[in-house]
Parts: structure tokens; sequence; C-alpha cells
């Protein structure tokens, strides 16, 4: 087998890790060095974008270009950042408070452009550095410091948002799930546009068990799907459950009971234009339908960086003018001898 | 009617087109202004628009306005005008008070009727005489003649009527003896794609200058001195544009690509508008979705390698505060553009101010320098902006450019710079010995104390910024107490030799005058031509004008000390006069401030003047 080109270390930093024992972060981070190795983009032409937050010190525990910038701001970052240098790799890291609550408007609006980034969105329903207020994606009556009787709002989903804001690749995974995560990852990088990672991340001092009822290693499999391009939507610890279509809506069944075979259990299209479907599989909530993992929606559509160059060299050509003083003069002018 | 023509000759003279902010005055005005310039006379423009953008016809709020002095030694566009146009009854009314002793008036008698004086808040039927107008008033029928012209052309009635601007336009050339085949050139650049709006206006614009030629007996005419001035080509440009320009000059001279992440905002939005028709020159202007993404993507751009800008008034600059503060932490090139309006708050959005002085100085959390600069007139706009870029690619730090209102929409006449004017920037590469050595630290610094700026996508320049305290070499995460208080010093020290690196303040004026008037940024003009006045007068006065403000130049402390009497002028209520004032607690710094939203008058900056002095 060839050697390949890069490995996890080489996208390590010399830096001491400095998250908390048992925090989901330490998996991801783990994860993404592995997903970098397998793009083999070298650490030089890659780099890594946060905000404020536990997640978002990321960066420097990455020998790639890195910048941990201030609260909320990473998506407009990575966004000057890719257009003024299109041929890096760039990678934002943002958790549910910086990237959804006082980074909302620059979430959404990176993806309406769809700015060649790749977003790792790290939910896990808290703010941790801060030492336990709610987020924007407690769910509603969640108790915390902030809310000590109970939240009296209903949370973003960011699946939602991202469609919402027209996005062209969402995928879902658990920092426990390290093969999906990679996955996952990879893909992200791989799609040209902005992709949304959402990785659902334990905070084990602030929130500890909150995606529980999803993860725990005893229910997971019934509780979750994992979607793969292509293929059949089966899941259940025996592989023995489906999801069909129901009118307009979706319904989980057993295969082979009430009258369902595999022929009617659906196949996973994350490259159709529509996102009807992508939306209703990106919401199920793990309860009365599985949580879906893996790559939900994946579909091109032109780049804002891509643009912008490809206009810079169009009116450049169309122009021909070599400098300033070129335009200039080609203006109105007058000469005083 | 007086009998013979009466010819003056003028060193410059101050016109003022008045209108509804529907009449194109704006057009008429930068149209007379480039016919001016293309004949050799220096020009400083003063659009004065309303904030609404369409206020109710014919009312008061609606008033637009566009004043120009032409001429010789123009530093300003003028206190007050020789010849004032009113397109109507509301125009008058708002502008009257603007004229000279002596001067003319033309109105448009067509839109003083009933109605209109009803509009504009007449409370009787006699206009002139309401207001107390001893000047020479000429009726002109504009609307009506501007119809007869224009019966045969089969344009609508409304397009008709958007023709009366064109006319006043011909009537003033024929006043000032300017060329109508310029202004027809102009027209012909404005409308050239409507032939048939094309044709009606250069219809009107003749008809307007015989209607002058055939009236002539009436009314003054004025011949206006010109000046011979540097060879070279020449342009008409706005201190928006300029700055643009300015921008561009320090990309080619960096050789690093421009990025302007922005938001519209008055009055600073025609810098985005001009550096996004850029993309002929490889500019990357990003509209972003708020300003502190204006900012933010600037600095994204910064840390990638580009020359990265973000351009903004007063409000915008309160919101890039925090990221300002990260690209002072990361120690990072970007250049902040500040167009200041009337503030606080929305303020007086279309009208200019000084006050975002302490705003731009000390308006960030923590120990956070800058360095800041501010441009003197339009055409400075230029040379500041590059100046911006210099220091801050050479230095490594934000620096912010103080614009304002007058001068980012005032306009004059511009001599191109050779393409050897302005000297090469030096982008502080990474030296490769180091990178080869591996020896290369983050927050190693060079001489000035700048860090050193790899492109991103550079092997073996990786590494790690952010807005958390860095140790003072390795760059790495620091909370050691003693790290921290040097890097406050360095941060502080690296503005502070900037100094060394700026052109020395000059005086101006009669230097060994006991008074130094002290002023900054736009209000250049205004204060030149007070202290040309007083020394005309025999009241003997220097000046000294700040376009650095931080650091100020070296020489300026020594400056100060030597006057007895210093006097601040400034439109705000005395920033730069207590930003002076710390650095010199003995001395009795005297103030003159205004705060109206309008630029200094010269006239009352001299008058101003002469009473501190006569005081003691």
């Amino acid at each position: 087998m060839e050697e390949p080109l890069f490995k996890a270390a080489d996208y390590k930093s010399d830096q001491a890790v400095r998250w908390c024992p048992g925090c989901g972060d330490h998996a991801i981070l783990n994860t993404l060095h592995k997903a970098m190795a397998e793009l083999a983009v070298p650490p030089h032409k890659t780099a890594v974008i946060s905000g404020i937050g536990c997640s978002s010190r990321l960066p420097y525990y990455m020998n790639t270009y890195g910048f941990h910038t201030i609260h909320g701001r990473a998506a407009a970052v990575a966004t000057g950042f890719k257009v003024a240098n299109p041929e890096m790799t760039v990678w934002q890291v943002s958790g549910d408070g910086d990237g959804l609550a006082i980074g909302g408007n620059h979430f959404i609006h990176a993806i309406r452009r769809n700015v060649d980034i790749n977003i790792l969105l790290f939910n896990n329903k808290i703010y941790g550095l801060t030492k336990g207020q709610y987020s924007p994606t407690s769910d509603r009556g969640f108790v915390s410091k902030s809310s000590p009787y109970g939240t009296t709002e209903d949370p973003f989903i960011p699946a939602e948002l991202v469609f919402g804001a027209r996005g062209n690749f969402f995928a879902r995974s658990i920092d426990v799930e390290l093969d999906t995560s990679r996955q996952v990852m990879v893909a992200a990088a791989r799609h040209r546009g902005t992709a949304v990672v959402e990785i659902l991340q334990n905070c084990v001092i602030f929130n500890n068990g909150i995606h529980n009822d999803i993860t725990a290693r005893e229910i997971r499999a019934d509780h979750t799907i994992l979607l793969r391009h292509g293929e059949k939507m089966i899941f259940g610890a025996d592989g023995n459950h489906g999801l069909v279509r129901d009118g307009f809506l979706l319904k989980a069944v057993e295969i082979g009971k009430d009258g369902y075979t595999m022929d009617d259990v659906l196949v996973h299209d994350a490259h159709t234009t529509s996102n009807f479907l992508h939306q209703q599989l990106a919401m199920m909530d793990g309860h009365s339908l599985p949580i879906a993992l893996g790559v939900i929606r994946d579909v091109e559509s032109p780049c804002y960086d891509q643009a912008v160059s490809d206009q810079v060299q169009e009116v450049k050509a169309r122009k021909g003018f070599n400098t300033l003083r070129d335009m200039i003069l080609a203006g109105e002018t007058w000469e005083v001898r | 009617m007086l009998e013979k023509t009466n010819v003056k000759v003028l060193d410059k003279v101050v016109v003022r087109f008045s209108g509804d902010s529907g009449d194109g005055m704006q057009l008429a005005g930068n149209i007379f202004t480039n016919v001016s310039a293309g004949v050799g006379n220096q020009v400083s423009t003063f659009p004065d628009y309303p904030a609404e953008i369409r206020a109710p016809q014919g009312s008061l709020g609606g008033v637009s306005g566009f004043q120009v002095s032409v001429g010789h030694d123009v530093h300003t566009p003028g206190d007050s005008c020789d010849v004032l146009l009113a397109m109507n009854a509301a125009a008058l009314k708002q502008n009257h008070k603007f004229l000279k002793e002596g001067g003319v008036i033309i109105v448009d008698i067509d839109s003083f009727r009933e109605s209109d004086l009803k509009k504009a808040k007449y409370t009787t039927d006699r206009p002139f005489e309401e207001l107390g107008i001893k000047a020479q008033v000429v009726e002109v029928p504009v609307t009506t003649m501007t119809k007869a012209a224009l019966a045969d052309s089969g344009l609508d009635a409304k397009s008709v009527l958007k023709c009366r601007n064109i006319f006043a336009l011909g009537l003033v050339c024929w006043l000032f003896d300017r060329p109508v085949d310029a202004a027809l050139h102009h027209l012909k650049k404005k409308f050239g794609k409507k032939p048939a709006v094309y044709e009606a206006n250069a219809k009107v614009l003749q008809a307007g200058y015989d209607y002058g030629h055939n009236i002539h007996a009436s009314v003054s005419t004025y011949r206006i001195e010109t000046e011979d001035p540097r060879p070279g080509v020449y342009t008409d440009i706005n201190g928006n544009t300029a700055t643009a320009w300015g921008l561009i000059m320090a990309s080619e001279k960096c050789g690093r690509p421009l990025f302007l992440g922005s938001y519209p905002i008055t009055p600073a939005t025609d810098i985005l508008h001009e550096l996004a028709k850029r993309k002929d020159l490889g500019v990357k202007a990003c509209q972003m979705e708020d300003e502190i993404a204006g900012v933010c993507s600037a600095i994204g751009a910064s840390f990638a390698g580009n020359l990265a800008v973000t351009s903004t008034s007063g409000p915008g600059l309160a919101l890039k505060s925090e990221a300002i503060g990260l690209a002072v932490m990361a120690e990072l090139p970007l250049v902040v553009i500040d167009v200041q309006r009337g503030g606080p708050s929305t303020g007086l959005p279309t009208k200019t101010e000084q006050t975002d002085l302490m705003q731009a100085l000390y308006g960030r959390n923590g120990e956070s320098p800058v360095a800041v600069v501010a441009p003197a007139s339009p055409t400075d706009c230029f040379t500041m902006a590059f100046e911006a870029c210099r220091i801050a690619v050479e230095h490594m730090t934000p620096v912010i450019l103080l614009s304002d209102a007058f001068i980012g929409n005032g306009s004059s006449a511009w001599r191109i710079p050779d393409a050897d004017e302005y000297p090469a920037i030096k982008t502080p590469d990474v030296p490769a010995d180091l990178l080869a050595s591996g020896s290369w630290k983050p927050y190693m610094r060079r001489e000035n104390l700048g860090r050193y700026w790899p492109v991103a996508g550079t092997e073996g320049a990786q590494h790690r910024l952010g807005g958390l305290e860095k140790d003072a070499v390795a760059g790495s995460i620091s909370n050691d107490p003693a790290n921290h208080e040097k890097m406050v010093n360095i941060r502080r020290e690296k503005i502070a030799r900037i100094a060394d690196d700026i052109p020395s303040l000059k005086i101006q004026g009669d230097a060994d005058a006991d008074t130094l008037l002290i002023g900054w940024g736009g209000t250049y003009g205004h204060l030149l031509t007070a202290v040309e006045s007083l020394n005309a007068s025999g009241k003997p006065v220097a000046m000294a004008h700040f376009r650095y403000i931080n650091p100020l130049p070296a020489n300026a402390d020594e400056i100060i000390a030597r006057y007895p009497r210093v006097i601040v002028a400034e439109l705000n209520t005395g920033m730069f006069a207590d930003y002076l004032q710390c650095r010199f607690p003995g001395k009795n710094i005297r103030r003159i401030n205004k705060i109206q939203g309008q630029p200094f008058s010269a006239g009352e900056v001299a008058e101003k003047v002469a009473k501190i002095m006569e005081e003691n």
C-alpha cells in the first residue's frame, strides 16, 4: 500500500490541549486531524478559524494557519480570508452560542453566499466557557444558571437554520461516532461551497448527558440513522427498520411488519436539488423518528469566493488596465502644459 | 434696466445651485465644476443634500444645494456665494442667507406661484420683500423657456421639466463665460446612451446660454482669473473617490491585492461604490451583511495576506470597535476609514463634523493604541489613504483614517501622480533564512517593533493568532502578568515609533507671529483662508495643520511650545484641544468650536481668532 502523504500528527501543534478531561472536543479534534490527513491538503494550505467559546480554542491545537477571533465573528473572518486567498482550505469551528446566538447573522449570510468554507458546529446546548448558561439550542424549559426556573423560549434547530439560509451541504455526527465524524468532515471539505457539519457534543461539566436520549450506547442504534447517498434508509440494532413515505411525511417502519418490505424503504439522494426531503430528514429528532447522521444534503452550487475571482478576471480582461494610472487616464482628464 | 454691460473681474467666484432635490442641482453643479476645471480654474465644491431621499416636492425639507468656488487660490467652496441660483421658492428661502453683499440671485420665476409659496411656507405673496432681499434678483421664466425650447421634441411633459436644470446651467455658463462645447461634452457623457434625452438637454443648454446673451444688458457678468498650475494631467476628484484610489495606489506599491469589506453607510458609501467598480484593477470589494462583518472580513483578508480595508462612518466605527481591538492584538495591518458625520447615534447623516476623534483614539476596550491620520482636503484623501496603508503594512497595525462628509463629498481638480511619485511600500515578509531554519516566531519584531507578515499558504509559516494575550516572542497564549505588561508597552511603543516615519509638521502663514492657529483634518482650506486674510489685514498668525494625529509628528511639541498663544479650531467641542492640552498642562490652549453639521466659514474663523488676539 502506498505511504500516505500526510499523517494525523502532521496537523497537530505542540500546544497542550486544555479542554476538561472527558470533554467531547478531544474526540472531535483527533477526528479532524485524521480527516485532514485523509484529505491530504498540506497543513500550510489549511486554515482553521474560530470565534470564542470552548470549541473555539481548537485552532491552537492545529499545525495549520489558525485564527482564534472574537465572539460570533468567525464566519465573517473566514469569508474574508477565503475570498482573499481562495487556494486555502478553510475550516471554521464554532459552538452553538458562538455560531447561532452572537454569530447568527454571519452564520446565515455565509451559507447564503455559499462561501467555500467548512463549518464545524459543536452543539452541546450550553455555554460552557462562561460556566453554564442556556444556549440558543437549549430546549424550552431547560434549567441552567441563567434560567433557574427553566427557559421560556424555543431553540433553533441548526439544520432548519441552514436550510432557511438556502444551505447546500448539511451533515451531522456525534462526538463519539469517530468514523461517521471523519467521513462527514471529509465530505464537507470535498464539497465546494459552505458545508455545515453539526456535531452533537457532550459538555461533561455543565451539561453532561444532554444527548443521552439519542447517543447512549444501548439505544443509539434505534434512535439514530446513518444516511449514505444511494443507500436504503435502514436503522435499528438489527438493521430491520426503515424510513418510508407516509403522504408528505416520513414514517419509521419495521421491515416485514404491517406489509412493509425493503422495496418500500426510501433510498437516500443527497444530491437532489430540492431540499424538501432533506429538511424532513434533518428535522427528525431521535424520538418518534431516528435522528439522521451522515451527509443529509450535498448539492453543488456556485460559490462566492470563486465567483468573485472569476468576475475580477473577466472585468480585468475586458477593460485591459494594468495600473490605476491607466484607468484614470482613460477617464475624463485635461492637460496643463 | 442698466444700459451697459457690467463685467466684474474676480480672482474667484462662488456659485450656489439650489432647487428641489429632484431638480438636478448636483448634476448642473458638477458639470459647471468640470467645465471650469477644464479651462484651468481651481475648483472646490460642497454638495449640501437633504437627509431625506425624496421630501415632498417644493418643500423646505427637500431643498438640495451645490456650492462651488472656481478661480485662483481656491482652498474652500467659499463661505458665501456671488451668484445664487434658486429653482423654486423653497430653495430661495433656504439659501438666500448664503449670498454675499453685492451678489446676484437668479430665480425660476415660474416656480413662485401661489401654491409654490404656500409649500415653502411664505406668509405673503411678496417673497423677496418677505425675506428682506436687497440684492439684484434676475427673474427668469426657466420653466416656460424650457418648455418652449422643447415644444417640438416629442418628449413627455415630465421629461421636459427634467431639463430645467440644464437651461439654468446654460445661463450660468453664459454668465461666467464658460464654453458651451465643454458642457455639451459632459452632457453627452451623462446622457449618451439616451440620444433623445441628450438632444433635448443640448438644445436647452444652448437656449439657456442664448437667453443670457439676450438679457446681458441687465446683469453683471464675470471674468475669472486663471492661474498656471503645475503642468500635468488633471482630473476632477471628490474625497471619497480619492480615498478609494489612494488605497489602490498603495496596493500597487506593496504588491498585495486590495480587499475591502464594507457595509453601506452615509457619507462613506461612495468608497464602496468606487472600489466595487475597480474589479478592473483586481480589487475585491465585498458588501458584507453588517459593519462588524465588514471589518471582520477585512481582518480575515489581512491574515490571508491581502492589503485589507474597511470603510464606514461614525456609527459603523462604533460597531467595529471590538474587531479593531482584535487587529491590535493580532498585530495585523488593517485600514479603517471613517468618513465622519454629525453624531451621536444616527445624528446628522449627511452633514460634516469632526466628532469621532476620541472614538478613533480611545474607543476600544483595554489598552488598545492604533495609528490615526486625517486628510486635509478632497485631493489629500488620496495621499492620506496611501499613507494609512503604508503605516499599517510597514508597522503591522490598524490605522484609522478620519475623513469627513465635507471633504468626502467635496471635489477639487487633482493632478494625476506619475507612476514613481509614491514610494514602494515594503511588506514585512518573513526572511527566507528564518523560515528555512525554522527559527521564525510569529511575534518576533523588527526594529520599528512591527511583526513579520507571512502570506497564508507559505510553507513553514503556519502560525496561530488570536485575541488572547500572546507570549512576547512565541505568540502562544500567555497569562503571565509580567508578559502582559510587557506586551501592553510594546504595542504602545510600536505606535509611538511611527513618529520617526512620518513627515514633520510644517508652519504656514506668518511663522514669526505670537499666535498659532491649529487645525486637523478636513478644516484645512477654511483655516488657511482665514489665516491668509488675517495676515493680509495686519494681524500676524501662524498656522499648523495636523494630518497625523496618533502619533503626532515628532516636532509637534516643540512647535506648540514655541507660541505664546495657541488656538485650536475644530468641528467638535474641543477634542483635539483636549488631546494637546494633556501634553501641555501649563498652557492655556484656546478653542474655536462649531458643531452645526456645517464646515467652518473662513470669515467666522478669522473673526474669532482676531477676537482672541484682542482679548490678550
